[in-house]
């Protein structure tokens, strides 16, 4: 499930040019979305080294999230205590709890080992707005020790007004804020209580009280120059068709982006929707709601909910090399590997950028979907048999767009067997005709061409969008009846 | 009149901690306990224990 971190000696890769790949025709119309292209430099600044807010930058760099703030003061319906919060975190799975200390040592130890390092992150279980000293203490043990690791931490938004001239003075730059709903008749189906003013409340009451200290915090944030993200959980008969609504007035009030996460949901978990039978969405609800929001606040679409205690690039997870009883004694900081690394992605970005504008697709394509095996670097590099999830990219005439991922490693399930994650795979990529990977045996390309999928492992190294724009002027050539130019 | 913790059902989130305004509330051995001395079931404070109104357990912060 961990695939490794690119190591050092990994960022030797050859560049495109070395490859000598042919790249195609010349035009600008791919690329991916929320690059340096169409953002203002200032924001640009802010999110290119951030996982959770960058589309572009989720291929290179690291955020690692620490538990240090268990105290909420909301109840919501999708979590249960005894668990995680799903907010910022797979249900299921208990973090560790730290002290500030604990906390700090640890994101040392991370830093000296791992030099995608670029984000720290304080989310869930629980609130770290509302367990305020804890996310304070802990964000300034760090920024004293390691002054290049920016700063982040996600809320329900009930406290944050009370801290916004702290989060400010901290140079807290990115906060999250978990927003469910802006009808408090909707809000009043998702959360049974708040406790705010010395008095738990509950219904119509406390959904207003939330939605309104939301929205201020949101509009005070943005008013001071801090980029928020809005995370929504999309639980299907209750907020779906709402969403579009949330979409519209975060986006009003200054959010940065708005990120639909799906509603996990399970008996198991013992929380009020896994126990009333509440369903989370299929991969297809969620893309439909994520759709109908486009145009809206930027949506985010690289989420993968990691875990409070998660480290690594998003989607994988190295937390358990990192607990307490692991920590080296003595902790030397390496912030020269963090150095060099970031200049190696400077010019990789450089490149890979070159190679989407040179990717230019067959006029009137329809869209068309493809799955890409990959470990970072925005580059077909992983093995078929590695792949726990999937990047899905979405081709057209308008160009090449990162649309989301899906997961096929039976998380939810249980399941290990080599036959059921293959049945897994196949259920979540029953709409994309393509997988792209650096590898695979006969046997899954095999069941893959089975079931209508064609898996192409020819163009691995390359760029994504370089490969994508390959494939498809192979097949109109194809459909053209001219040769195919590339195997 | 005091309040206590049921600490079998505690998830020791610290919540009640943080909200109690006589201080009664402190984590010892990795339980967090009332000291009944010090608990006046918020009497003079608040309308309701803030404790059982914050904790996220039902029936976990209960009369002694
Ligand atoms: S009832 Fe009030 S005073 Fe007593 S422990 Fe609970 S919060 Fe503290
Ligand atoms: S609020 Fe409840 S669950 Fe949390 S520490 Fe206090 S007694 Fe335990």
């Amino acid at each position: 499930m961990s695939a490794p971190l690119v190591p050092l000696s990994g960022l030797k890769i050859a560049t495109r040019k070395e490859m000598k790949k042919e790249g195609g025709c010349a035009a600008s119309s791919c690329g991916s979305k929320a690059g340096p292209a169409d953002m203002d430099p200032a924001t640009w600044a802010k999110v290119k080294d951030h996982p959770c807010y960058s589309e572009e930058a989720h291929h290179y760099f690291a955020r690692m999230h620490v538990a240090v703030a268990p105290a909420c003061n909301i109840q919501c319906n999708y979590c249960n205590r005894k668990y995680d919060c799903a907010n910022e975190s797979r249900p299921g799975v208990v973090s560790e709890r730290l002290t500030p200390e604990q906390a700090a040592r640890k994101v040392l130890a991370v830093a000296a080992e791992v030099p995608q390092l670029s984000v720290l992150g304080i989310a869930g279980p629980g609130d770290a707005a509302y367990d305020w000293r804890r996310t304070r203490a802990t964000f300034d043990l760090v920024a004293a020790r390691l002054p290049d690791i920016r700063l982040c931490m996600s809320s329900n938004g009930l406290a944050l007004p009370d801290h916004i001239d702290e989060i400010v003075a901290m140079n807290i730059d990115h906060v999250t804020i978990t927003i469910n709903a802006i009808d408090p008749e909707i809000g009043e189906k998702i959360y049974p209580w708040i406790f705010f003013g010395g008095k738990r409340r509950t219904g119509i009451e406390a959904a207003t009280i939330l939605r309104d200290r939301q929205l201020q915090s949101l509009e005070m944030l943005h008013q001071k120059g801090v980029l928020v993200k809005v995370n929504s959980v999309l639980i299907p008969g209750i907020n779906d068709e709402h969403l579009i609504e949330v979409n519209k007035a975060v986006k009003e009030r200054g959010a940065f982006l708005h990120n639909i996460m799906p509603l996990i949901s399970d008996p198991a978990h013992g929380t009020h929707f896994g126990l009333t039978g509440q369903r989370g969405p299929t991969a297809a609800e969620l893309k439909k709601v994520q759709d109908a929001c486009a145009g809206g606040a930027n949506l985010m679409r690289h989420c993968r909910q990691c875990r409070a205690d998660a480290v690594g690039l998003l989607g994988e997870d190295r937390g358990q090399e990192f607990t307490l009883d692991k920590l080296p004694e003595v902790i030397e900081d390496a912030p020269e590997a963090r150095e060099a690394y970031r200049a190696w992605v400077a010019e990789e970005r450089r490149d890979r950028a070159a190679a989407a504008a040179e990717a230019v697709l067959p006029a009137a394509e329809k869209p068309t979907l493809f799955a890409v095996c990959t470990r970072g670097s925005g580059r077909i590099n992983l093995h078929f048999g590695y792949a726990t999830e999937f990047q899905i990219y979405e081709a057209d005439a308008d160009g090449i767009r990162f649309v989301g991922h899906r997961r096929a490693d039976n998380y939810c399930l249980g399941g290990h067997g080599d036959s059921e994650r293959m049945d897994e795979i196949l259920r979540v990529l029953a709409d994309v005709p393509y997988v792209l990977c650096a590898k695979i045996g006969e046997g899954p390309r095999n069941r893959l061409a089975a079931a209508g999928i064609e898996a192409i492992d020819s163009l691995g190294q390359d760029y994504i969008e370089a490969a994508i724009a390959a494939v498809l002027s192979t097949r109109s050539a194809r459909k053209g009846g001219g040769a195919a130019r590339r195997a | 009149m005091a309040f206590k913790i049921v600490t079998s059902q505690c998830t020791l989130c610290g919540a009640c901690e943080f909200e109690c305004p006589n201080a009664a509330i402190t984590l010892r051995n990795d339980i967090y306990v009332i000291d009944p001395a010090l608990c006046s079931e918020c009497e003079g404070h608040f309308e309701n224990p803030q404790c059982a109104e914050i904790c996220p357990v039902p029936a976990t912060c209960i009369p002694a």
